[in-house]
């Protein structure tokens, strides 16, 4: 039930866990920034290597880590069929109408893939080393500057954590509702397409039901404690930078700095 | 169908930081006929055994990718956990759980937040239609719901073609269970039948499973911690504590064992506080914890205590 692996909270004691929440969003938002500036596979393996640190300084199993790249398998090989059918190139081993297998184009396939992973694990990096909660703050914190300009960060904050609080609770909700109706003899592994939509309604308006239901009472229980948008509010958790935090600008600084110099003086493989 | 478990052990998400062992050996036989009780705290392990029940929650042995433990040198292999309900064999991987499930109703707590259907005659039928072989007529159909809403106390002609979610808390319980008793199970799990309604909504459900039990399903078992609810009904009762069976025995020998189950965190019935009350005050009353027995032992006993000491006796209800 509870295996959905991407954006888990991965429970340990780690340096990247104590690390600031707003320190890491702006790392993960740098890192995103210089896997695509990365041309060449020297600066992919500038990132592969940072986050290859990053992974084994966090304390999370690897094999959890690498779970969360299953879920856009299914992306990785379509992206990589369609490069590998339709990118020219110059070294041409088949070619028929618009298909042309090349060189490059198997070369290229293979550099956007690297490119996905990376992408796909850094993010995951984040979401198993910080609470939801902490995110929401760091986020919020992040958004500051737009409050000046009269954006209700406060709010979109709020939504955030309640959507986030809710997750665990709704699948909690659906695999609840999905037992009743299999105790009642529904079958969810026809593979009929048609059948299968059809076999999902059972689960769908209970669900929805409940979801506004909680939804309707959690609105009461704010009200009742007179909660309003936009008063100014302490936190219980401040968010103070530390000297961790200082380390990982650093690594940061070095990853953007180590890109940049094997995209300006090591041109080459690709 | 008589229900058999051993060694029953279950854990929630193995290997990872956030692993939870939710049965630990469990043992425990449920005859036929039984109206069984299975009481327990919140995490004890009692909806995680009554979920292997009809096969919602699998033996590792009944999976696809099962492999079979192998015996270290030295060490005896641990015993293998068994799980029988009639003649279904729940560790066996070609058993048709699809026929158990038919057999073995459940009805989970707050049943009505089930509901989908735009009628309550779809919602009821939905079990049936399922579990039916080949497809079933209209008529079939709605005769069979015509007597699940029958036994639950709804009529037919009034109810059928309304909104389930129109009809009240108590009327949409009601409808749940029919839509799981339609197909005419054996045996009837039940967690927490009684959760979230009145006292007398309450009784009326306590009235509606002895009904069910008599006239449609051979076996009741009824989780809950209300334990008057367990006192008045069940002919045995388990104490599920921390993932183990503490005791599985009739109230009128489980609740004599009151000190035990407070130690247990657990609470009793008001009358085996009150007899508790009363030995303390020096009179043993030997009752079986029902209302019905208590106030007939107390009254056995009442004139005799009135000649001498009048009005010693506590307030009917109170805590002595």
């Amino acid at each position: 039930m509870k295996d959905v692996s991407f954006g888990q909270y991965y429970p340990a004691d780690s340096f990247l866990h104590r690390l600031d929440p707003r320190v890491k969003l702006l790392f993960l938002i740098a890192f995103i920034v210089v896997i695509f500036v990365a041309t060449n596979f020297y600066g992919l393996a500038v990132c592969a290597a940072v986050l290859i640190a990053i992974i084994l300084f966090s304390r999370v199993p690897v094999g959890k880590v690498l779970r969360s790249v299953r879920g856009i398998v299914f992306l990785l090989l379509f992206t990589a069929a369609l490069n590998v059918l339709f990118h020219k190139g110059d070294t041409v081993y088949y070619q028929k109408g618009i298909i042309c297998i090349s060189l490059e184009g198997i070369i290229f396939s293979v550099f956007l893939a690297l490119r996905l992973v990376l992408l796909v694990l850094c993010s995951s990096m984040l979401t198993y080393t910080t609470t939801p909660v902490a995110l929401t703050d760091g986020v919020e914190s992040l958004l500051t500057p737009l409050k000046w300009i009269f954006v209700p960060v406060h709010a979109l904050a709020l939504i955030m954590s309640i959507a986030l609080r809710f997750i665990p609770t709704l699948t909690e909700e659906t695999e609840r509702i999905k037992n009743a109706q299999l105790a009642r003899g529904a079958n969810f592994e026809s593979r009929n397409l048609i059948k299968k939509i059809g076999a999902v309604i059972p689960i769908l308006v209970p669900l929805l039901l409940s979801a506004l239901r909680k939804a309707d009472e959690l609105g009461d229980a704010m009200e009742a404690r007179c909660y309003t948008s936009g008063v100014k509010r302490t936190k219980y958790k401040k968010l103070t930078l530390t000297w961790r935090d200082l380390v990982a600008v650093l690594v940061c600084a070095a990853l953007i700095a180590g890109v940049v110099l094997t995209r300006v003086f090591l041109g080459a493989p690709y | 169908m008589r229900i058999v478990a051993e060694h029953l052990s279950y854990t929630y998400n193995p290997k990872s930081p956030f692993a939870a062992a939710a049965l630990k050996d469990v043992s425990l036989t449920i005859e036929e006929g039984e109206f069984f009780g299975i009481i327990g705290h919140t995490g004890s392990g009692k909806s995680t055994f009554v979920q292997h029940l009809n096969g919602l929650i699998r033996l590792p042995s009944s999976l696809k990718r099962y492999k079979k433990p192998k015996a270290k040198k030295g060490q005896p292999l641990p015993p293998q956990p068994v799980l029988t309900v009639g003649t279904f064999d729940l560790a066996d991987k070609k058993t048709d759980f699809r026929a158990l499930r038919k057999s073995v109703g459940m009805v989970f707590q707050y049943p009505e937040y089930q509901l989908f259907a735009e009628t309550v005659r779809d919602d009821v039928a939905f079990g049936f239609k399922n579990f039916a072989d080949g497809k079933p007529t209209k008529e079939e159909t709605d005769a069979a719901v015509r007597a699940a809403l029958a036994a639950v106390g709804l009529d037919y002609d009034t109810y059928a073609e309304q909104s389930p979610f129109d009809l009240s808390g108590g009327q949409k319980r009601r409808v749940a269970i029919a839509g799981v008793i339609v197909t005419r199970p054996e045996v009837l799990v039940l967690d927490e039948p009684a959760a979230g309604l009145d006292p007398l909504g309450k009784r009326e459900v306590m009235e509606l499973l002895h009904k069910l039990h008599r006239e449609w399903c051979k076996t009741v078992i009824v989780v809950s911690h209300d334990m008057d609810e367990i006192a008045e009904n069940c002919t045995r009762a388990a104490v599920f504590s921390e993932g183990t069976v503490a005791a599985a025995l009739p109230p009128r020998e489980l609740f004599r064992r009151a000190d035990e189950l407070t130690a247990l965190g657990l609470d009793v019935p008001l009358t085996a506080k009150l007899c508790a009350g009363l030995m303390r005050r020096g009179i043993a009353l030997d009752c079986d914890f029902t209302t019905e027995d208590f106030i007939r032992k107390v009254l056995e006993r009442a004139p005799r205590r009135a000649d001498r000491e009048p009005g010693a006796l506590p307030p009917e209800g109170g805590e002595a």
